[in-house]
């Protein structure tokens, strides 16, 4: 026999319990047990933790904590050119184009996702949702993306337009 | 037959002329004493096996943060069949690899779901189960794209060696969706590793229904800490990066996360500034394994040719080689079983005459699609596309008999 059918017949034999899946495997999950899992934002604003931060206090956050390995301005590639944060607007459609968070990212909210989760290098997770809107304010500041006067939050972090907001082609058959 | 001296006999056999009389085969030191032991809790190759290695890749200069190499190859040309052992399994990794205790590791599946769940490591194992042979290629494997960076002495293990190919044993995330329940709205998942990277990407829900695993077994065994231990996401087909490592959390939504790694990177820059996304299924490839670049022919005469050839979309229908730089093909053996989204071992008997030589080889999946020359690529998407560089390797023999990479 079939070992789907097999489990089919098992399945069909269970008392149906409600809350349950068709294995009853697992355990409920809260939200406040995965609260501190739940780190991801989105285009569209969802995940961003509440908090703010401006471009200046952004500037002593990545001075202390970037910039040794990104470089004072962003556009050095300190360590490795894959480093660069800043600078290459204009440049993806050159032989030599020049990938960055400004040049190339579509979504603001992606830095401050992956700065999030990965960033500093050293030290993942170690910044709090304010020195984070801080930084991303800094970083797209670096890139001519956001006046020195400016502040962030999760209102307004995803209405930034990003210079390669319409650059990218799903592949067919993607979803 | 009259008794001839050994001396005697040795001449005669052998007088074929360029042949040199052979000295008379010694016993075997290990036949004239008892063996080693065999009480070793976990065996080892032999130890003239050692050259048999990972060698890590010349990868971004920040490797040195990372205390390591970002990426480690596997010996493709040192390997026969189409398994690779679990210790010789390519790495990559984006913030070195996690010590993940198994009792302590968890599972949460939330989002547009719904019954948020989470699961510890022996809930998942309760799951009915299945094993499946799949490779795994990273999507950067084969750094043709820019050929000024290619390199005539680059071995197999430097071109390909982000290529690996292993049982893979889990649950279908299939079965595991089950139990949450997805809500109709919801069409993309994130998979989220537990690694200082936190590695993220967006997958497609219809992946994820299809032939998604989560897998703790590897050929046998317990996964390898560098290959995601206790629990990894499994795509076949797709490009390695989506396999998460590490897994703790899946989350689903109704659009794409856009994280770094399907934005900043594992995109393909095209000439003309746009760059396909979502780029997932690897495409139909080969290799010629033997001869390869850095191995040497030895004297003239019986060789087989013998390599690999994987596509994410299906089945490999037929590999040919070409020992002539491509003016002739001819269709090389397969070795059953060819199976789904698995490496498949292509064979060519081949007589070397000592001159030179350039071998290729050239692959056609269950779908059609045949694999391009690196000229026919590149045209199409220009030299900064970085990922997904399928294009068809050559190697080429000197009459010195030294192989190179002559792409
Ligand atoms: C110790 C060195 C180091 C420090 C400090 C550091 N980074 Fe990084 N950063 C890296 C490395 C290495 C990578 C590449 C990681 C990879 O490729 O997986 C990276 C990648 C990034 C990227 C993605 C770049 C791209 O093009 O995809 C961003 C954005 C970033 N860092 C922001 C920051 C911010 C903001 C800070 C300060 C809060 C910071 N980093 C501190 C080493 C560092």
């Amino acid at each position: 026999m079939r070992y789907d059918l097999m489990l089919a017949g098992l399945l069909l034999a269970a008392p149906a319990a409600a809350q349950q899946g068709p294995l009853g495997l697992g355990t409920p999950a809260s939200p406040a047990e995965i609260a501190d899992w739940d780190i991801d934002a989105s285009p569209d604003g969802a995940g961003l933790p509440p908090g703010r931060g401006s471009v200046a206090e952004g500037a002593v956050i990545y001075a202390a904590r970037c910039a040794a390995c990104h470089g004072p301005r962003g556009t050095e590639g300190a360590i490795a050119p894959a480093l660069r944060l800043a600078g290459g607007i204009g440049s993806l459609a050159t032989p030599r184009p020049v990938v960055t968070v400004g040049s190339y990212w579509p979504y603001a909210t992606t830095l401050f996702d992956y700065t999030r989760r990965a960033m500093p290098f050293d030290a993942p997770q170690s910044l709090t949702p304010d020195q984070l809107y801080a930084v991303t304010a800094h970083v797209l500041h670096l890139n001519g993306l956001l006046p020195a006067d400016a502040v962030l939050d999760a209102e307004s972090l995803p209405r930034i337009r990003m210079p390669n907001r319409d650059g990218f082609r799903p592949v067919r058959g993607a979803e | 037959m009259p008794r001839l001296s050994r001396r005697a006999f040795a001449a005669s056999a052998f007088a074929a002329p360029g042949i040199a009389a052979a000295q008379p085969l010694a016993v075997p030191p290990g036949m004239l004493a008892q063996g080693g032991p065999v009480d070793v809790p976990y065996g080892q190759p032999a130890a003239t096996e050692a050259g048999v290695k990972r060698r890590p890749r010349a990868g971004p200069g920040y490797a040195p943060l990372l205390g390591t190499a970002g990426s480690s190859l596997t010996p493709l040309g040192d390997l026969d069949g189409t398994i690779t052992p679990n210790g010789l399994h390519f790495i990559r990794h984006h913030a070195g690899v996690p010590a993940i205790a198994p009792e302590q590791h968890r599972l949460v599946v939330h989002g547009l779901v719904d019954r948020p769940l989470v699961f510890t490591m022996d809930q998942l194992r309760r799951f009915p189960t299945v094993s499946r042979l799949h490779f795994l290629e990273c999507s950067g494997n084969t750094p043709f794209y820019q050929q000024a960076r290619i390199r005539p002495d680059w071995t197999v293990q430097d071109t390909h060696g982000l290529l690996s190919c292993a049982e893979w044993t889990g649950v279908r995330l299939a079965d595991v969706l089950a139990e949450v329940g997805l809500k109709p709205g919801a069409r993309w998942m994130l998979a989220e590793g537990a690694d200082a990277a936190a590695m993220t990407r967006s997958i497609p829900v219809a992946k994820a229904l299809d032939d998604a695993m989560l897998a703790w077994g590897q050929n046998g065994e317990a996964l390898r800490p560098e290959q995601g231990y206790p629990l990894r996401l499994f795509l076949p087909g797709y490009e390695g990066n989506t396999s998460v490592k590490w897994l703790r959390r899946l989350k689903f939504a109704e659009s794409p996360f856009m994280t770094r790694e399907e934005t900043s990177k594992y995109t393909g820059l095209m000439p003309d500034g746009t760059a396909r996304q979502f780029n997932f299924t690897m495409e139909v490839k080969s290799v010629i394994t033997r001869p390869s670049g850095g191995q040497s022919m030895g004297p003239p005469g019986f060789r087989e040719i013998t390599g690999l050839a994987w596509t994410g979309r299906g089945t490999i229908r037929r590999v040919e080689v070409s020992t002539d730089g491509g003016a002739t093909w001819q269709d090389a053996a397969l070795q059953e079983p060819v199976l789904s989204k698995c490496l498949t071992r292509f064979r060519l008997p081949w007589r070397w005459e000592g001159g030179p030589a350039v071998l290729l080889s050239r692959a056609t999946d269950s779908t059609g699609d045949v694999q391009p020359t690196r000229d026919a690529l590149v045209a199409e998407t220009g030299p900064n596309f970085v990922y997904h560089c399928n294009a068809i390797t050559a190697w080429r023999v000197a009459p010195s008999g030294e192989v190179t990479l002559a792409v």
